[in-house]
Formats: structure tokens, C-alpha cells, sequence
């Protein structure tokens, strides 16, 4: 079981959702947050003082899969969430060691 | 406030009489045609072989009878009753007309307070602050109206003394629905008293923009009793009080001209909030730390409910519902309409992009710059006196602030003192005898007129205002800070004023 964390732009997001759940991949996720990478923020002024924004807001998507889903998954966000400039965001992929349903204590890929 | 006969000759004590019957002409001048109009019908009527007078009168000294000065060797008695009774209609109608304006301009400067100026500023702070700050102004909707109506009107309007009232009119005595001739002939002197109270609620509460996020509720509650008491009741005397030195039309010595509050109000706010901020010291993390506004929207909105209310602020200050509080309206929206203009334009110029806050910022600093001048210039001039107060102020806000590095948090003084100080003095310069004659037909007012040294009254008007403002609030706030401390502790002000003070939140977002 892998999980995969896509940090990618707000605007980005419904193509993403959409391309997902047409690929058959349900279950996933989502979190607002702030950050950057090497993409610059900007500066707002008010009444004279200058504030730069440099946390910018995105979009972040967590999904545990089985295996095999992987590679179908990161092509559909790469190839839905890619705008090419910066800022478009990462996928990082850990391995997860067990995954349990609550309702009734399912356990392992069965769960997910 | 009092519009009539702010004169700024040096007083004459004989043409106290002259002053008197000025003032008494204007306002009597359309009951006494209408009544000799319907006179000349009903005798026409009534009595067809009799010689007519003209039906349109002259500038006929004051008459409230219209069966004098008429050459009719006999008057029947059945007109004369008939005459009596439109008599009293006719000022019954005028009253009626005077008083739901002032009922509805007291209103529209409660609305200023709440949820006008709540909202402003409410919007202008952290997110963890606001509702301390929308609490201070409601707080002075119900504190100030107990201190006023157990004596804070008295301070200001009984009595006759130089500098305060007296204690009269405590717990309003007095206070029914006679008008009160001294101030407000058409009106009961209730609807006065209530009007009045409006402006020394919002007054106070425009002092709470220059501490905003650092002062403790406590504080608030008595350094505000004791400004009002002690800063505001004085100024008000003074300026707008029997016997104020500052009155002229009631015999005082300074007089200057200031219709509905610019130095009473915004001028006394204005430099009382600086010393506080000087006083008290910089927010946590100023200027570095990044604090901008939680919510421009609720500023909008609270500008735009300040600029509507203001219509009660100013027009309303004519005291009645007649052409003055339409020249007053007038000039009033098109001073804030120019100085957003004016503000704009220069932040435009300088940053390459106007901003919705500096819009409503100088739309607030026109509407304070003509607060004084709304029933002595005319329309044009207000245009002018809100484009150089838009301006003014933009430069007071961003650059003079950032100069001198005070934390004047919502630019208290570089809206209101500074916006109220430019207004003063442009009053002097633009006041027209041909919208207000109050010094008396055919004399000069203002500038305009010819007459420059208005300038030099405005001059002593705002400097006893800067100067009591100053004093007062220095002793104040030493007392205060003696009895219940003034600002809060670092970790109060870092964790945010709406759980310390008030043990709540604005919004509670996970519900």
C-alpha cells in the first residue's frame, strides 16, 4: 500500500477530482494549505504599508492505494494538475504499513 | 449643531439684539409670507370692499402676528380667530416637518457609531480582535447615553458658564417637549437632546481606532467616562453651549465656524487618539509583523453606513428641515464623493493601483473634512475641500505616519485630527455669506467673501481644541493607568483581545 500526497494548485483541483474519479479511483483526502517553493509571492498594500504574501494557497490531495493503482494515479494528477510554471506543486509517495476500516475493522488492501 | 449666527467680529455686546433679530428674520421670514398670503385672500374673501394690501411682504422686521402692519382700521374677529388658528398651524406644520427630520438625523448619527464606525474598524483589525473592537463602540451606545442622560447633557447645554454647563438639566430635568430657544426654536428639546447625544457617543468611540488590539476593556470603560466627562462635555460647551467662549452665536468670545462637529468632534478625537497611541506604544510586533485587515468587507460596509449617517451628522446640524440642511447634504456628499477621488488618485499615482481601503479611507476623511464647513459653503467648494482633504490625508496616513513610526493603529489622528484640522481651516477660507449670512445680510462670512481673517478665528478655534484635547487626555490617562491600567499584558495582546477581554471568539469557524 503506497500513499500519495499531491500538493498542486487550487485552480487545478476540480480537473483533478474529476479525471480521478473517472479513472475509478474513489476515496481520497483534501486539505487547504499555505506554502512555496520557488515560486515568488506578491505584495499587498494597505493604507500605506507593504505586506509580502509569500505563503500562497494550494490545494492538498491524500490518497492510500494498493499498489498496482499507483502509477494509474500519479499520470492522471501529472498530466491533469500540470499547468507548466512554477507553482505547480509535487507528489510524494511513502509506503503505509496498514490500513484498517472502522466500521468493521477490515484490515490490509481489502480496507482501502 | 447650532447653525445659526456664528459671528466672528469681535463682540459687540449692543448687537446682541441685532444678532437676535438676524436670526430671527431668516427663520420667520417664510411663516410671516405665508401667513400674510393667506391674510390678503381671506380678506379679499371676506371683506370685499375694503383697500388690499400687497400680498407679498418685504423684508419686514420680524412679525409673528400677522394682523400688524396691516392698514385695515378693523379686523373682524372671526378672521382674526381664523388667523390665529393658521397662525399656529403653519408653525405647528414647520415644527412637525423640523422635527422628523431631527428624529430621523439622530438616527442616522446612532447608525454612524453602530454598526457603522463598529464595522470600520471591526474590519480593520486581526481576526482575534474584532470583536473587542466593535464591543468598544457599542459600549459607548449604552454608556455614554446613561452618562448623558443623568448629566452629561447638563455639562453641555445647561447653564450659561464660559467652558461647562452645569447641573440643571440632571437626569433631565427640564428636558420635555418645549423646545429649548436657546438652541432649537421648532423642535422639542427632547429631539435636541437626543440629537446631541448621537455625536457624544461617536466621539469617544473614534478615539478607540489609535489603540486598537492593545487596550484593556477596563481601561476603556473609565478613561472613556472620564474623557467624556472632563474633554468632551467642556468642548461641547464651549463650541455649542450658552455662554461656550467659543459660541459665538450665544456671546462668546472665540468664535469660530464650525457647523456640525469639526473641532468638537473630530478635531478633539482626533489628537486625543495620537496621545494614546504615543502613550500606550506600538502593537506587538510593529511595524515589522504583517497585520493587515481580517475583513475589508465589514469595512466597506461600515464606510458606506458612515456616509449615509453623515447625511444625519451634518444636514441634521441645521437643526431644522429647511434650505440649509439642503445646502448642508449637498455639500456634504460631494466632499466625501471628491476626496475618495482625491485619495485614490494619489494612491493610484503612487503605488499604480487604487485600493478599495483607500477609497473608503478618503471618502471618510472628506465627510470629516467638510463636517465643519457643511453649512457654510457651497458646492463647489465642497468638491475643492474634498480633493485637498483626500489628499491631505492620504499623505498623513502613509507617508507622515511611516516618518514619526507612532502606531496610530486605524489612523484616528490622520483621518480625523488631521482631516478635521485641513477642514477647519479650508472652512475659514470657502464660507459664503450667500449660503449662510450669519454674521447678517450684506456681511461678509469667509475667504471667499473677502473676509480672510476668518482664517485667523479658525486658527484659535483649533488650537483651544487641539490644546484641551492634548491636556485632558495626558491627565486621563494617567489616572486611568493608576486605576485600572491601560494596556494589556504582551501575552493578553498576543493571544488576541476578544478571548482575554471579552472570553469569546468572532467566529468559531469548526462549528
Amino acid at each position: 500500500m503506497m500513499k500519495v500526497e499531491a500538493i498542486i494548485q487550487p485552480s487545478r483541483f476540480e480537473s483533478v477530482k474529476d479525471a480521478l474519479r473517472e479513472a475509478g479511483i474513489e476515496g481520497m483526502t483534501v486539505t487547504e494549505v499555505r506554502g512555496h517553493g520557488r515560486q515568488k509571492g506578491h505584495t499587498e498594500v494597505y493604507r500605506g504599508r507593504e505586506y509580502t504574501v509569500d505563503l500562497l494557497p494550494k490545494i492538498k490531495l491524500e490518497l492510500v492505494l494498493p499498489d498496482k493503482l499507483v502509477n494509474l494515479v500519479v499520470d492522471t494528477i501529472l498530466k491533469t494538475a500540470k499547468t507548466g510554471k512554477i507553482g505547480d506543486g509535487k507528489i510524494f509517495l511513502t509506503r503505509v504499513d496498514e490500513a484498517i476500516r472502522i466500521r468493521n475493522e477490515e484490515r490490509g488492501e481489502s480496507a482501502l | 449643531m447650532p447653525n445659526a449666527a456664528f459671528l466672528t467680529e469681535p463682540s459687540k455686546p449692543s448687537h446682541a439684539a441685532a444678532k437676535n433679530l438676524a436670526y430671527g428674520v431668516m427663520r420667520v421670514m417664510t411663516r410671516v409670507s405665508k401667513c400674510l398670503c393667506l391674510f390678503t385672500l381671506m380678506a379679499l374673501w371676506l371683506v370685499p370692499a375694503r383697500a388690499q394690501q400687497s400680498a407679498v411682504p418685504s423684508s419686514a422686521p420680524a412679525a409673528t402676528s400677522s394682523s400688524s402692519g396691516v392698514a385695515q382700521p378693523e379686523i373682524p374677529k372671526a378672521v382674526n380667530d381664523k388667523l390665529a388658528d393658521l397662525d399656529k398651524r403653519v408653525t405647528a406644520a414647520q415644527s412637525s416637518g423640523d422635527n422628523a427630520w431631527m428624529l430621523v438625523s439622530a438616527a442616522l448619527v446612532l447608525m454612524m457609531t453602530g454598526p457603522g464606525l463598529a464595522l470600520f474598524y471591526g474590519g480593520l483589525v486581526r481576526r482575534k480582535n474584532a470583536l473587542a473592537m466593535m464591543m468598544q463602540s457599542f459600549a459607548m451606545m449604552a454608556l455614554i447615553t446613561v452618562l448623558w442622560a443623568l448629566v452629561g447633557y447638563s455639562l453641555c447645554f445647561g447653564g450659561s458658564g464660559p467652558v461647562i454647563g452645569d447641573f440643571a438639566h440632571a437626569f433631565l430635568r427640564g428636558v420635555g417637549v418645549d423646545p429649548n430657544p436657546d438652541y432649537a426654536a421648532t423642535i422639542p428639546q427632547l429631539t435636541f437632546m437626543v440629537y446631541q447625544l448621537m455625536f457624544a457617543v461617536i466621539t469617544p468611540a473614534l478615539i478607540t481606532g489609535a489603540t486598537a488590539e492593545r487596550m484593556k476593556f477596563s481601561g476603556t470603560v473609565l478613561f472613556m467616562t472620564l474623557w467624556f466627562l472632563f474633554v468632551y462635555a467642556p468642548l461641547a460647551h464651549m463650541v455649542w453651549g450658552k455662554g461656550g467662549i467659543l459660541n459665538a452665536a450665544l456671546g462668546g468670545r472665540f468664535p469660530t465656524l464650525d457647523f456640525a462637529g469639526g473641532t468638537v468632534v473630530h478635531i478633539s478625537s482626533g489628537v486625543s487618539a495620537l496621545v494614546c497611541a504615543l502613550y500606550m506604544g506600538k502593537r506587538v510586533g510593529f511595524p515589522k509583523q504583517p497585520m493587515p485587515p481580517h475583513s475589508l468587507v465589514l469595512s466597506f460596509i461600515g464606510a458606506c453606513l458612515l456616509w449615509v449617517g453623515w447625511f444625519g451628522f451634518n444636514a441634521g446640524s441645521a437643526l431644522a428641515a429647511g434650505s440649509l440642511a439642503s445646502s448642508a447634504f449637498v455639500a456634504t456628499h460631494f466632499g466625501a464623493a471628491a476626496a475618495a477621488v482625491g485619495w485614490s488618485a494619489a494612491e493610484w499615482l503612487k503605488n499604480g493601483k487604487a485600493s478599495a481601503l483607500g477609497a473608503i479611507s478618503g471618502a471618510v476623511a472628506g465627510l470629516v473634512a467638510i463636517t465643519p464647513a457643511a453649512g457654510f459653503v457651497g458646492p463647489m467648494p465642497a468638491l475643492a475641500i474634498g480633493l485637498i482633504a483626500g489628499v491631505f490625508c492620504y499623505f498623513m496616513v502613509t507617508r507622515v505616519k511611516a516618518i514619526f513610526g507612532y502606531d496610530d493603529a486605524l489612523d484616528a489622528f490622520g483621518v480625523h485630527g488631521a482631516g478635521g484640522t485641513i477642514g477647519a481651516l479650508l472652512t475659514g477660507v470657502f464660507a459664503q455669506q450667500v449660503i449662510n449670512p450669519i454674521f447678517g445680510a450684506g456681511k461678509p462670512v469667509g475667504g471667499l467673501d473677502g473676509h480672510w481673517g476668518q482664517i485667523g478665528n479658525q486658527l484659535v478655534g483649533i488650537a483651544i481644541a487641539w490644546g484641551f484635547a492634548l491636556v485632558g487626555t495626558i491627565v486621563i490617562l494617567k489616572i486611568t493607568d493608576l486605576i485600572t491600567g491601560f494596556r494589556v499584558t504582551e501575552e493578553q495582546e498576543v493571544e488576541g483581545l476578544d478571548i482575554t477581554q471579552h472570553g469569546e471568539e468572532a467566529y468559531y469557524l469548526e462549528s
